[in-house]
């Protein structure tokens, strides 16, 4: 089990202690029913197509994953070693879940499903990918995105 | 992950989240986030148990219905899936007789090799297994890889196998791809292991085992700051960090 519990104790307790950025008042945004959201995912877990650039330390940048990519074509390039790649490895769903999010919208759950999803590579400070994220927020907006789940690793 | 929900609904967009690390959403607190017990790596509990993902998934999504937030839930059902045997899980892999007459301290290049070529069958069993295979990031073939990290090892400098990108990321994708290769051909292979029993044996018992840790010392004695960075927990994950300085 690759948990943090797993960790060495002076790691732990470093890890655990982390001071994070502060974000002030949240913003807060009331979507449409469930029914009628348009869901995007993006992921911080360094996943892209076979053949993109690998992500890089501390890069802010990010990969598109456009809504039909086959599962053969995802690999991971995140930078850290310190959480488990085997469930990955085995299931993009349990990191990515674009089956199980194309299976609600099936469903009538959700109303559809965004034609491209994003993953950036954690471990990065937020503020090197917030100017990525305003960038992407364009493209989300004409894709008509409602509702976006954040998938972290 | 929580940093990206204040930007995204500053945008526009309700957010929601899965959390893996409930002290740093707690600080964070992200507009609607699911704190959940699961393992890093792993933020929709277990592979291949897709109604568990979907139950995770659908509770996800819930927080965009409350009507004020931020939102921060519970979910606190473990994810399905095997246990640690008390035992330990052991690799059915006969790395014996022919094996220990090369010596990885004497010729590392071949005597990972000669584990890596134990391995393929699996490897090509778990491609066709998993349907898929996440090796190949570096876009080498394995014993361009390990010449180039047993090189390396000799000397730093060594040329790079990879045009276009930094030394420290050749290094960094070329053990990534040999990781994702061991781990793929011990999954495929009788029996199931836990993602710990996995990182024991890949870190303790395989012969590039030996080869990781003193790529490890090596990185931590250059004056190279991104490469000594790496040899902090970049090379041997932090829960195996007991394995560093064992050769």
């Amino acid at each position: 089990m690759v948990q943090v519990d797993e960790f060495p104790d002076d790691f732990q307790k470093e890890f655990r202690a982390r001071v994070m950025p502060e974000y002030g008042d949240a913003a807060f945004v009331k979507p449409p029913e469930l029914k009628d959201c348009r869901v995007a995912l993006i992921s911080t877990a360094g996943v892209h197509r076979r053949g993109d650039r690998p992500f890089t330390h501390e890069s802010g940048d990010y990969r598109i994953i456009e809504k039909d990519l086959a599962a053969e074509d995802f690999v991971m390039s995140h930078v850290s070693t310190n959480f488990d790649r085997s469930g990955f490895q085995q299931d993009i769903n349990v990191a990515l879940p674009l089956d199980r999010l194309n299976e609600l919208a099936e469903e009538g759950v959700i109303g559809s499903v965004a034609d491209y999803h994003y993953a950036f590579m954690g471990a990065t400070p937020p503020g090197k990918m917030k100017p990525n994220i305003e960038e992407i927020s364009r493209t989300l907006k004409k894709d008509n995105v409602t509702a976006i789940v954040l998938c972290p690793v | 992950m929580g940093g990206l929900g204040h930007f995204l609904e500053r945008a526009g967009f309700a957010t929601t989240q899965i959390s893996l690390v409930r002290e740093h959403t707690l600080q964070i607190n992200p507009p609607r986030a699911l704190l959940t017990p699961f393992e890093l790596g792993r933020p929709f509990g277990a592979p291949n148990e897709p109604e568990f993902q979907k139950r995770v998934l659908v509770e996800t999504l819930n927080l965009l219905t409350r009507d004020k937030g931020p939102v921060l839930e519970e979910w606190t059902e473990a994810a399905p899936g095997p246990k640690a045997d008390l035992e330990g899980w052991t690799c059915p892999v006969d790395f014996g007789p022919g094996m220990d007459a090369v010596d990885v301290n004497v010729d590392p290049f071949t005597a990972v090799m000669q584990e890596i070529d134990k391995l393929r069958p699996w490897h090509d069993t778990a491609e066709k297994k998993l349907g898929r295979t996440t090796f190949g990031i570096a876009n080498l073939e394995l014993d361009v890889i390990v010449r180039y990290l047993v090189d390396f090892i000799e000397d730093t400098d060594a040329p790079l196998p990879l045009s276009g990108m930094p030394r420290y990321q050749a290094v960094k994708l070329c053990i990534d791809d040999l990781k994702a290769f061991y781990f793929e051909s011990a999954l495929a292979q009788p029996g199931v292991a836990t993602d710990f029993e996995l990182a024991n044996w890949y870190y303790a018992e395989t012969i590039v085992s030996d080869m990781l840790v003193r790529l490890n010392s090596v990185c931590a004695a250059t004056d190279d700051a991104v490469l000594k960075r790496m040899s902090i927990r970049g090379i041997i994950p932090a829960h195996q960090a007991h394995r560093k300085n064992s050769c």
